[in-house]
């Protein structure tokens, strides 16, 4: 049995953050107090994720262990659940989330008026929330409830930056964002409907009986469909990315690395969740959404991709570049076993720590150019800002999966992880050709900012970056490196969590 | 399957609803109009909860009196609580990203002087190109 401190910390947390969200918009708008605090705050959740990740380890027996909030026992009760893989997400989301917060601390200064920066924090606690909401929550209806703060927070952090381009891209966002959450609403009540259950383990049960009986196949085909499309919508799997490179390529720094790094990560756990703990593997596969899933993630890989190369504005670059990765992810979702979810799990922890960082270094290196977002415009900027400039080589040799940066830790584990399945062709090309296309459009970029080039350096506006910035792009740094070569524990970590998800 | 659709006539009528919902929010170039059918979206799956936790005969689950004095705590003379309270939480929700897209809205009928997304972002990509040409020409002219 786990001690009562450690039980209690998947709801600490989130209350924490919630009651940081309403705290932050009393403070006095000096010294820059709020985000301070948001940031402290944020680094508690982290210590006590951590707390509780090695207490699940080291407990020995059972590893996960649900805490029913209220006094209402299980069929009734709403319910949170927390696992080794769910202790670890949590930890990932707020270093990720802290590391963000501190590395653009000066930027967020630049672009977002003061008069707003409280506003902003309260968005950031929001988000947090629900991201360790939907981490941790194991009552579909929750989750439904959640998605939709997360959706309201994180438009609302795009459009904290005041301009026309912003407003545009967060109302683009918002309306793909509502048709989703509207399809897992549909969704959750036609399933209410079918199980009689909110609580995921309960339905678990009632859907295998549905399914041994052979009885309302058809509505539990349509409302796996509709709620996978729906977060995947929000997740910007590639024919429903179409909002992502506006949104992350055009709010300030903080938010791109927020978004890109970890609010889609909280929807591409809560489809993991779906299918492994609500439906099962078996009924998944059963229902053939596996392989639409999988050839969704290869057609995203290759085309998100393609859609970088023909971007002239660095963010942009990048964000289309999550477009790609997020196939990764799905790929190792729609290989439908346990190794393929460890994988995909893996993927979403790396690129939680690489996505970050490659914002935020393209937000410095296109600071030091002059606030010019243009890839030509970068040219031999490494010789100003170094820090940046080693974090954006690094996330570029970690996209291509370049061995001992993080990237190439997760692609081997997603390669491996498809051997024992019958598409193990079709995702070792994508894979393959992936990378290359990767490599594309990253090569070139790193050239640029390594090219000595003594026309645009008199353009340069001398911006020494700040101490922060260059402390959290050295964690970023010892991250990447750090899941490059050490995975295997975590890797035997992931695998322990999702076997008791 | 007719007979079943009259059996169903509630639920047939929210699944309609929520697919002219749905086609509005996607389709419908005017963004009030899109939250509209958000909307409609919406109350639709309201009126397929409400319609699934009526069970005709039962009461609302709040304890009846009975005859005899004392409260009637047998379960099957309620209904299920559960899908009120969904339709509830699914309303405060609602409600809150209906004010959000509206102010949203705003914001952009403030920077654009219009409605429509599409062609904001014309005007956008029109003001870009005459800065660029701007500048493109202010360089010209130094060189020269």
């Amino acid at each position: 049995m786990i001690n009562m401190f450690a039980y209690n910390i998947p709801f600490a947390s989130i209350f924490l953050m919630m009651i940081a969200a309403i705290i932050t918009p009393l403070l006095p708008n000096r010294n820059r107090l709020p985000e301070k605090l948001s940031c402290y705050l944020i680094g508690t959740v982290g210590v006590l994720s951590a707390y509780l990740l090695y207490t699940l380890t080291n407990s020995g027996q059972s590893l996960a262990f649900n805490f029913s909030m209220g006094h209402f026992p299980a069929p009734w009760g709403n319910e949170l659940r927390a696992g080794p893989l769910e202790a670890v997400l949590a930890l990932v989301f707020s270093v990720a989330m802290l590391l963000s917060l501190l590395g653009n601390f000066s930027s967020t200064q630049e672009d977002i008026a003061p008069a707003r920066r409280n506003i902003f924090c309260v968005l950031v606690n929001l988000l947090m929330a629900s991201l360790l909401a939907l981490t941790y929550t194991n009552d579909l209806f929750t989750a439904y409830v959640f998605i939709e703060i997360n959706t309201i927070a994180a438009c609302s952090i795009v459009a904290v930056k005041e301009g026309a381009e912003t407003v545009r891209a967060a109302l683009r966002y918002l309306v793909m964002s509502l048709v989703g959450s509207g399809l897992v609403m549909i969704a959750i009540c036609l399933l209410y409907d079918l199980t009689g259950h909110l609580l995921m383990q309960n339905m678990h049960g009632a859907i295998q009986v549905l399914v041994t009986t052979k009885s309302y196949i058809m509505p539990l085909t349509v409302s796996l469909a509709l709620i996978t499309v729906g977060l995947a919508i929000k997740s910007a799997l590639y024919p429903f990315a179409s909002w992502l490179p506006d949104a992350h390529g055009s709010s300030t720094n903080a938010s791109s690395a927020i978004l890109s790094g970890l609010v889609l990560k909280g929807h591409i756990f809560t489809i993991i969740k779906i299918f492994y703990r609500v439906f099962g593997l078996d009924v998944i596969h059963a229902l053939r959404m596996d392989t639409v899933i999988f050839a969704l993630g290869v057609i995203a890989m290759i085309m998100g991709s393609v859609h970088a190369l023909r971007q002239k504005n660095v963010k942009r670059m990048i964000a289309w570049s999550s477009v790609a990765q997020v196939g990764y992810i799905f790929l190792g979702v729609g290989l439908n076993t346990t190794a393929g979810i460890a994988a995909a799990c893996l993927h979403i922890i790396v690129h939680a720590c690489v996505k970050p960082m490659l914002f935020t270094a393209a937000g410095g290196l296109s600071n030091s150019a002059g606030h010019k977002k243009g890839l030509h415009a970068l040219m031999g900027t490494f010789y100003v800002n170094r820090w940046a400039g080693l974090g954006l080589i690094a996330g570029a040799c970690s996209m291509m999966g370049v061995p001992a940066f993080a990237g190439f830790a997760s692609k081997l584990r997603l390669m491996m992880a498809s051997f024992d399945t019958p598409v193990v062709v079709w995702s070792l090309a994508a894979l393959a050709t992936s990378s290359v296309l990767n490599a594309l459009y990253y090569v070139p970029a790193v050239i640029v900012i390594l090219t000595h080039s003594k026309d645009a350096q008199k353009n340069f506006t001398v911006h020494p970056p700040t101490k922060l910035y260059n402390f959290s792009m050295c964690v970023f740094l010892i991250l990447n490196f750090y899941l490059g070569l050490f995975c295997v524990p975590l890797l035997r970590l992931i695998t322990r969590g999702v076997n008791v998800l | 399957m007719l007979e079943k659709l009259l059996l169903n006539h509630y639920e047939a009528a929210a699944v309609i609803l929520s697919g002219i919902g749905l086609t509005n929010l996607l389709l419908q170039r005017n963004l009030i109009k899109k939250i509209i059918g958000l909307n409609i979206m919406d109350t639709a799956v309201y009126l397929f909860l409400a319609a699934k936790g009526y069970v005709e005969g039962r009461a609302a689950p709040i304890l009846l009196e009975a005859q005899g004095g004392g409260w009637i705590t047998n379960p099957d003379v309620y209904v299920n609580p559960v899908p009120a309270g969904l339709v509830l939480t699914g309303i405060v929700v609602s409600v809150s990203v209906t004010a959000f897209a509206l102010a949203l809205t705003l914001k952009l009928y403030e920077h654009y002087g219009t409605l429509n997304i599409d062609e904001a972002l014309m005007k956008m990509t029109e003001q870009q190109e005459e800065l660029e040409t701007k500048i493109s020409d202010a360089e010209e002219d130094v060189l020269a």
